[in-house]
């Protein structure tokens, strides 16, 4: 689903990552852990094609993503849902119009129910015709997370989902994407929490991967 | 990347959907300017188009009415006046190219000489020489040819083919008419450079939006069509009014009338009423094109 062959990436002559070769399997679940600064976001960020390796390729879905123009990095996106570090949405417009975006950027329309229960889903019933800014934290990522899944992507990407939200909420949206994985999703949740890892080996298979000294290790039962 | 196609993106545009035009957040300040732009400039292009137009009316008037007449002077001697007079007929009569020739009556005379020197002007009193009009074919006649008949047949005899003052007043309204043009260009290419900084600013301003419709994968095309859309609208909308104003001015202006000179002329007439209106078609097709441009150049600088 996304593999990395000997991937390398710099910034400005300082080398983050390099020589990272990791196969995601079809519906796996991975997380992805590291000190601040390791490289957890820059690692999803290949994996959609916002950054381009330095040397080395990504490749997803069998194609390599670094090598493709704007216009088709847009069309694997469609398949990869992306739940952001700030959520990222369109403040002038309503909730419910931000967690259809995926399907109106691709030309398709929302089936009210669909989107009714997805709502539900992620528990936010009542806040469809609310603005981004007038939801809380964790409202926002839940939010985020069920604009993700609206185009029914193969693939979940979190980066920090539960890094401004309370405990309960965490497990909340772990519970969410522990879901997702079940129904067959890849998932791939870049955290620094821990706590949230050594729940979540409680309710799914999932696979730690940790970027340390620019090197990204299978984690082993330390955690 | 998709390059734009001007045929599909315009059809694109026109048809619109209101939806992915809401994903641009309510117009700013940078909207408000292009608008106002572009109705500064539709109001000083349709001056230019008028001045542009009125020059090149006036050429046209001044050429025509001038190619085909020419006038023979006769300064001879009372004596030889009629003699001299009647060598210079003879001559006309057998020129080729000349349709018709007559001798000017002395009130006719005395008019061409009124504005200069007064309505109570003595005309039996003062030496005038006697003037022939001369009619020419489309053909027109061979001047120096005729000259020198006429220099041979009565000394007194001046041919004047107007041609001496006729150039420079045509050659200036042409002149004119060219600067009216280049005018229009340069309006043309400061709505186009203003669209573009305004498109620009817009796009800085909406870097976030950008990178939102990117994640959830946006192309260039969605993305840049949400811009040039309502930039396209708002240039349309503010050159309609500006030539609206404008072409109120332009009708307000002072009837033309003979003795008002050139500045009277200032205007349309007829079907020239027809060219400003092309004017708001021209600055939308302006500001989609520099739009379209200035958003794929900043697309390209956002993966």
């Amino acid at each position: 689903m996304i593999e990395f062959h000997d991937l390398s990436l710099g910034y400005s002559g300082r080398v983050l990552m390099s020589g990272v070769t990791l196969k995601l399997m079809p519906g796996s679940f991975h997380f992805l852990t590291g000190p601040s600064g390791s490289g957890k976001t820059s690692l999803l960020k290949l994996c959609y094609g916002e950054l381009k390796a330095t040397s080395g390729r990504v490749e997803v879905f069998g194609q390599d993503i670094g090598a493709m123009a704007r216009d088709q990095v847009a069309l694997i996106r469609r398949r990869i849902g992306i739940v952001h570090q700030d959520c990222q949405f369109l403040d002038h417009l309503p909730m419910a119009e931000n967690i259809t975006l995926p399907l109106e950027v691709a030309g398709q329309v929302a089936d009210a129910r669909a989107m009714d229960e997805l709502l539900a889903w992620v528990g936010l019933s009542g806040q469809a015709r609310a603005l981004p800014p007038q939801l809380s934290g964790g409202e926002r990522q839940r939010a985020a997370l069920a604009r993700a899944v609206m185009g029914a992507p193969d693939i979940i990407l979190a980066d920090e989902p539960t890094g401004n939200v309370d405990w309960e909420m965490s497990q909340r949206l772990l519970r969410l994407m522990t879901e997702l994985n079940r129904m067959g999703k890849t998932v791939v949740v870049a955290t620094h929490d821990l706590n949230l890892i050594r729940v979540a080996k409680s309710q799914v298979a999932a696979r730690v991967l940790r970027i340390q000294g620019g090197r990204v290790q299978l984690a082993g039962a330390d955690l | 990347m998709t390059k734009p196609n001007l045929g599909s993106s315009l059809r694109r545009l026109i048809a619109g959907r209101r939806r992915a035009d809401r994903v641009v957040p309510p117009s700013g300040h940078t909207a408000t300017l292009t608008t106002l732009t572009s109705a500064a400039m539709a109001f000083l292009a349709v001056f230019a188009l008028a001045l542009s137009i009125a020059t090149g009316r006036l050429a046209d008037r001044w050429s025509q009415a001038l190619t085909r007449t020419a006038t023979v002077r006769i300064s001879a001697p009372p004596e030889q006046m009629q003699a001299q007079t009647k060598k210079v007929l003879d001559v006309l009569k057998t020129t080729p190219g000349v349709s018709a020739a007559r001798v000017m009556e002395p009130d006719e005379i005395k008019r061409l000489l009124e504005p200069w020197l007064g309505p109570d002007l003595p005309v039996d009193a003062l030496p005038l020489p006697q003037l022939v009009e001369v009619a020419e074919t489309p053909e027109g006649v061979d001047g120096p040819g005729l000259q020198l008949r006429l220099q041979a047949e009565a000394p007194g005899a001046i041919l004047d083919d107007h041609l001496r003052w006729r150039q420079p007043l045509v050659s200036s309204a042409s002149r004119v008419r060219i600067l009216g043009l280049l005018s229009l260009a340069l309006i043309g290419g400061a709505t186009a450079a203003l669209i573009t900084l305004a498109t620009q600013a817009a796009l800085a301003a909406n870097g976030q939006v950008i990178r939102t419709l990117r994640l959830v994968g946006a192309r260039d095309g969605y993305i840049a069509r949400a811009f040039v859309r309502r930039f396209t609208i708002r240039a349309f909308m503010g050159a309609l009014a500006g030539t609206a104003l404008g072409m109120a001015a332009i009708a307000l202006l002072p009837a033309a009338a003979p003795e008002g000179g050139f500045l009277t002329g200032l205007g349309f007439t007829g079907i020239e009423w027809g060219w400003p209106l092309l004017l708001p078609i021209l600055a939308a097709l302006v500001a989609f094109l520099s739009t379209l441009a200035a958003a794929f150049q900043t697309l390209r600088t956002v993966r």
